[in-house]
C-alpha cells in the first residue's frame, strides 16, 4: 500500500525521531512510504489562536499537497483531528474549497487509527522492555475518538509493562498557544498530570502527541524526574534487535 | 450586598495566576469538582437513550431560536389568558426599571428571591437597592454569598469555592441569631440557614424568581430546585415577579419530558432535583408578573456561530468538568456566567472592548470536555475559535504570527528557517525572554536536533 | 418602538435567511410491563424517604400508624375525617397525589383534591403521601404525558435537600425534612 507521510511541523522541526519511526514501522508492515515534500503545516496554530486568514491559506496548501494519496498517515492526533473535525469548517459549503475538503479530509488517519482500522494490525512485532503509561490526549480522546487503539498497540508490545495513568483523560495543558497565553493554569495542569505520572511509577510516557509531550516532558525534565517521553510511533519501532 | 462584577479590571490570566497560588481555593475546588463529576456520570451512564435525549435537546432548543418571534407571542398571549402580565425588557436597565417600578406598587420594601441567573446578570439587586428595597437571597449559596459580600464563582452552587468550615465562620461572624456553638457539619449550616430564613418566607409579600424554563403553547414557568427555598417563594407571597430570558422558551408541554432529564443528571448529578415548581398565569390568587429579558440576547441569536450558546440550559456540566475552571475558578472570569459556557457567554453578551472580556475566548486549552458533557452539545470550543478570530490581538502577536503563516505556507522557507535553529541550536538559551519566559518558567525547552525530518528524508530517501 | 416590537423585530432580523430543524424524538417513550413499583419504591428510597408498600386493604392502618399523635393537615378530598388547621403549627401533611415516576422516584401533586394547597405541602416539616401503584408510571415522559399544565404542579423527589456545601448532597432545608410514601399495591 502506498502511504502519504504527513510529518506535522512540530514533529519536522523539533521531532524527526519520531518520522523517522514511523517510516520504519510502516515499511516493517509492507507499506510503500511516500514524503510529500511540498507539505508544511495542517494550520491549527493560527486558527486556533484566532488568525483565520493564515490557517485557511496552510489548510489550502494541505488539500492541494495530499490531494492524489489514498492514504495520509499523521503521528499526530491533533493535526488529523485538524484536518478531519475543524477542515469541514473553514470552507463555505459549496464551494470549491469545500470540496477538496471532503476529498482529502476522510483519507488522513491518526496512525494507531491507520494500523488498525486500516492495515488490521495490533501486533506490530515491537520489543520494548521497560514500564509504560499512556496519555491519551484530548484531541486524540475526544475528537478523533481514538478509544482503546493505541493502548491495544502497546499492549502486543513484548516485554512491555503498560501501567494505567490516573486520571488519564485530562487535559495536560498545554493547548497550544494557551501554554503561553494562560501560563499560570497551564503550568498548574502540567503539575497536576506529572503527579499522576510519577505516581505509577512509569519509566516512559507515552502519547501519540509529540505537543502534549512536549510540555509534559519539559515539565518532568524541569522537575529532574528522571521519567523520559516518547512518541507512540518510536515505542511500535523498537525491536528486539534494536535494543 | 454582593459585589458586582461589571467593570472588574484585569484579565484572565492575571486573576487566574492569583488563583492558583491560593491553595485553599484549588482544594475545594478540585474536591467539588471531582465529587460532582462522578455523580454525574453516574446517572448519565443509567440512561440508555441519554445521545437521544441529547440530540432531541439541541434541536428543540435550535428550533426554538430559529422560531422565537412567534413563539414569544405565542407564550405572551398564554401567559395573559392565564391572569399574568407580561414585561419585555431590551435591557438591564428597563428590566430594573420594570422590576422596581412593579415592587413599588406594593409598597414592600423587601423582597425574596429564588437564585436567578438572569437576575444577577443584570444586577437587580443593587438596583432595588438604589430605591431603597432590599432583596434577601434564599437559596443557601446565594446567601453564603451575599452574607459574605462575595462573588458568585459557579452557575449552579455560587459559593463553590466555600469549603464547610468558611460557611460556618461566614454564618457566625454575618447571621444574626446564629445558634451558638454552630458546627461545620453540613446538615447543622443548613439547619441555620432554615431558621434563619423562615420567618422571612412567612411574612414576605413580594418574591423575584427567574425560570428554567417556559412553555410556549401552555404559558407555563418552570423552576428547578433543591432546598425548598423555590417553592416558599414561588407559592407563599402575593406578588411573583419572573425576570426570564427570552431565550428560555420551549415550544410545547411535551418538550419537558427531554429537558426534565436532560437538566437534573448534568447539574447536581441527580435523577430529579428534589423539587420542581410548575406554574401557568395566576395562581391560588396570586399577582404574577412575567418580566422577559433581552439584554444581548438578540445579538448572540444573530451570529451564525454563536448563537449555538443561546441553548444553554445553565447545567453547569461544563465548569464541573473543566479543568481550567478547576484551576483558576469561578472569579477569575469577571462574570456572573463562569467557566466554559461564560468564556463563550460572556463576550458575546458584552462585546471585547474591556481586557478581561477580550481574553475570556483563550481561557480555554480547547480540550472538549465542556462539549462532551453538555446536555444540549453546544460545541464551546468552535465558539471560543470563532471568538479568537473576532478578539483583538496584541500588534507583537500579530507580526509573529504573519511571519510564521509565511514561513509554513513555503515548504522551502520552512526548511531554511529550520536550518537556521539547527545551525543556532547550542546558542538557545534555558530561560527564553520577553512573553516566551512564559514557556522556560516552569518548562525545560525540547533539545533543537541536529537535522530536520525533511533534510533527513531529502538525504537518505531522494538521494 | 416599544420594547415588546423591538425585541421582537431583533429577533427577526437575527435569524432572517436561517434553516429550521427537526426535532429527532428517538428517545424512550411510552414504556410498560416493567417492575414500576418495585423501582418507584427503590428509588424513593435512594432520596433517603421512608418507604413502605402496602396492599391496599392495609393503608388505612398503615397511615394510623404513620400519623399517630402528630398535629396533620388534612387536606379537602382526602379520604379521613379530622387534621389541623394551621400550617405554621402543624406537625405534618399527608396528600395523595397526581402521578409518579418510577424512574426518577417522583411524586408529583397537582393539588386538585386530597393533595393540599401548596403551602399546605410545604410548610409542615413531615410531608406523608399515599400513592396508589395504579399512579405510577414508567419515567418523565410518560408523566407529562397525564399531567394538566393548567393546574399548579409541584414535583417531589425526596425530603428537602442542598447540593451547595461542597457538592454533596445534605438533606433538610426549608421543606419537608421528612418524607414518608405510602405505596398502596
Amino acid at each position: 500500500m502506498r502511504v502519504a507521510l504527513f510529518i506535522t511541523c512540530v514533529n519536522d522541526t523539533l521531532f524527526p525521531g519520531t518520522g523517522k519511526a514511523v517510516v520504519s514501522l510502516l515499511r516493517r508492515l509492507g507499506c510503500d512510504v511516500d514524503f510529500p515534500a511540498a507539505q508544511t503545516c495542517c494550520g491549527q496554530m493560527h486558527v486556533n489562536t484566532g488568525y483565520r486568514e493564515e490557517g485557511v491559506r496552510l489548510a489550502r496548501h494541505f488539500t492541494e499537497v495530499f490531494a492524489g494519496y489514498d492514504a495520509v498517515v499523521a503521528p499526530s492526533g491533533s493535526c488529523a483531528a485538524m484536518v478531519r473535525e475543524q477542515y469541514p469548517k473553514l470552507a463555505k459549503p459549496g464551494s470549491r474549497g469545500a470540496a477538496a475538503i471532503a476529498e482529502v479530509a476522510p483519507k488522513v488517519h491518526e496512525l494507531s487509527e491507520f494500523l488498525i482500522d486500516v492495515l488490521k494490525v495490533e501486533d506490530v512485532g515491537a520489543y520494548f522492555p521497560h514500564r509504560v503509561t499512556y496519555h491519551p490526549t484530548c484531541h486524540s480522546l475526544r475528537g478523533l475518538r481514538l478509544g482503546d487503539r493505541p493502548t491495544r498497540l502497546l499492549q502486543h508490545v513484548r516485554g512491555l509493562e503498560l501501567v494505567p495513568l490516573p486520571g488519564a483523560e485530562e487535559c495536560c495543558g498545554f493547548g497550544g498557544t494557551f501554554a503561553v497565553k494562560n501560563p499560570a493554569v497551564s503550568a498548574a495542569m502540567g503539575a497536576d498530570k506529572t503527579r499522576n505520572i510519577m505516581d505509577t511509577g512509569a519509566e516512559v510516557l507515552c502519547a501519540a502527541d509529540n505537543s502534549c509531550l512536549m510540555h509534559i516532558g519539559g515539565t518532568l525534565s524541569r522537575q529532574k524526574t528522571g521519567v523520559r517521553t516518547m512518541h507512540l510511533a518510536e515505542i511500535l519501532a523498537s525491536t528486539e534487535e534494536a535494543q | 450586598m454582593s459585589a458586582t462584577f461589571l467593570g472588574m479590571p484585569g484579565s484572565f490570566p492575571k486573576n487566574s495566576r492569583k488563583a492558583v497560588q491560593n491553595s485553599q481555593l484549588r482544594f475545594n475546588l478540585r474536591k467539588a469538582t471531582h465529587t460532582i463529576r462522578g455523580k454525574r456520570a453516574g446517572v448519565v451512564g443509567e440512561l440508555p437513550d441519554w445521545q437521544e435525549l441529547r440530540a432531541a435537546g439541541k434541536a428543540i432548543k435550535d428550533h426554538t431560536l430559529r422560531n422565537l418571534d412567534r413563539y414569544l407571542l405565542q407564550l405572551e398571549e398564554a401567559v395573559t389568558r392565564a391572569g399574568g402580565t407580561v414585561h419585555w425588557a431590551r435591557d438591564a436597565a428597563e428590566a430594573n426599571r420594570i422590576v422596581t417600578d412593579l415592587v413599588k406598587a406594593t409598597g414592600e420594601t423587601e423582597v425574596v428571591k429564588v437564585k436567578s441567573m438572569a437576575t444577577q446578570e443584570i444586577e437587580l439587586n443593587q438596583a432595588l437597592a438604589a430605591h431603597g428595597i432590599t432583596a434577601y437571597e434564599t437559596d443557601l449559596a446565594e446567601l453564603i454569598v451575599q452574607l459574605g459580600d462575595d462573588f458568585p464563582s459557579h452557575i449552579l452552587v455560587p459559593a463553590i469555592h466555600r469549603n464547610r468550615s468558611e460557611i460556618r465562620e461566614i454564618f457566625l461572624d454575618k447571621m444574626p441569631h446564629v445558634p451558638p456553638g454552630l458546627t461545620d457539619d453540613p446538615p447543622a449550616l443548613a439547619e441555620a440557614a432554615r431558621l434563619h430564613l423562615r420567618e422571612r418566607f412567612l411574612r414576605s409579600k413580594v418574591a423575584i424568581s427567574g425560570a428554567n424554563f417556559m412553555v410556549a403553547e401552555t404559558g407555563t414557568l418552570v423552576v428547578l430546585e433543591s432546598e425548598g427555598n423555590g417553592r416558599m417563594c414561588l407559592s407563599l407571597p402575593e406578588t411573583l415577579i419572573s425576570v426570564v430570558g427570552i431565550e428560555k422558551l420551549l415550544p410545547s408541554w411535551r418538550d419537558l419530558e427531554v429537558f426534565l432529564q436532560l437538566l437534573p443528571r448534568s447539574s447536581t448529578g441527580e435523577r430529579m432535583n428534589p423539587y420542581t415548581s410548575m406554574w401557568t398565569g395566576a395562581v391560588e390568587g396570586q399577582d404574577f408578573h412575567l418580566v422577559l429579558l433581552d439584554n444581548g440576547r438578540t445579538d448572540v441569536l444573530a451570529d451564525e456561530v454563536g448563537r449555538q450558546a443561546l441553548r444553554c440550559i445553565r447545567c453547569s456540566a461544563c465548569l464541573n468538568v473543566c479543568p481550567v475552571y478547576e484551576r483558576a475558578g469561578g472569579h477569575a472570569y469577571g462574570s456572573v456566567y463562569p467557566g466554559p459556557i461564560g468564556a463563550i457567554l460572556t463576550p458575546q453578551l458584552r462585546g471585547m472592548s474591556s481586557e478581561l472580556d477580550a481574553s475570556l475566548p483563550f481561557a480555554s486549552s480547547l480540550c472538549g470536555a465542556c462539549y462532551d458533557v453538555c446536555p444540549v452539545a453546544i460545541d464551546i470550543p468552535e465558539v471560543l475559535v470563532d471568538l479568537r478570530a473576532k478578539a483583538p490581538h496584541a500588534a507583537a502577536e500579530k507580526a509573529g504570527m504573519k511571519v510564521a503563516g509565511w514561513i509554513l505556507n513555503d515548504h522551502e522557507r520552512l526548511a531554511k528557517a529550520q536550518r537556521a535553529a539547527t545551525r543556532a541550536r547550542k546558542l538557545v538559551p534555558k530561560r527564553l525572554p520577553g512573553p516566551l519566559s512564559a514557556w522556560t518558567d516552569t518548562r525545560d525547552l525540547p533539545e533543537i536536533p541536529e537535522e530536520s525530518f525533511r533534510d533527513w528524508w531529502e538525504r537518505n530517501e531522494r538521494a | 418602538m416599544s420594547a415588546r416590537e423591538e425585541i421582537l423585530a431583533r429577533v427577526r432580523k437575527a435569524v432572517a435567511g436561517a434553516e429550521d430543524v427537526e426535532i429527532p424524538r428517538h428517545y424512550r417513550t411510552n414504556r410498560q410491563g416493567e417492575d414500576l413499583v418495585g423501582l418507584f419504591a427503590e428509588r424513593v428510597d435512594d432520596y433517603r424517604a421512608i418507604v413502605h408498600v402496602v396492599p391496599a386493604a392495609e393503608v388505612p392502618g398503615k397511615l394510623d400508624a404513620c400519623l399517630g399523635e402528630r398535629r396533620m393537615i388534612i387536606p379537602d378530598g382526602f379520604d379521613r375525617a379530622g387534621g389541623w388547621d394551621d400550617v405554621n403549627t402543624a406537625d405534618g401533611v399527608v396528600t395523595g397525589c397526581a402521578v409518579a415516576i418510577a424512574e426518577t422516584g417522583t411524586i408529583v401533586l397537582d393539588h386538585g383534591p386530597g393533595q393540599g394547597t401548596r403551602a399546605q405541602t410545604l410548610v409542615p416539616d413531615y410531608h406523608l403521601c399515599v400513592v396508589r401503584a395504579d399512579q405510577i408510571v414508567a419515567g418523565v415522559p410518560e408523566a407529562l404525558a397525564r399531567l394538566d399544565p393548567a393546574r399548579p404542579l409541584t414535583w417531589i423527589s425526596g425530603p428537602s435537600a442542598t447540593s451547595d456545601i461542597e457538592l454533596n448532597r445534605v438533606e433538610g432545608v426549608h421543606g419537608p425534612r421528612t418524607l414518608e410514601v405510602i405505596i398502596s399495591t
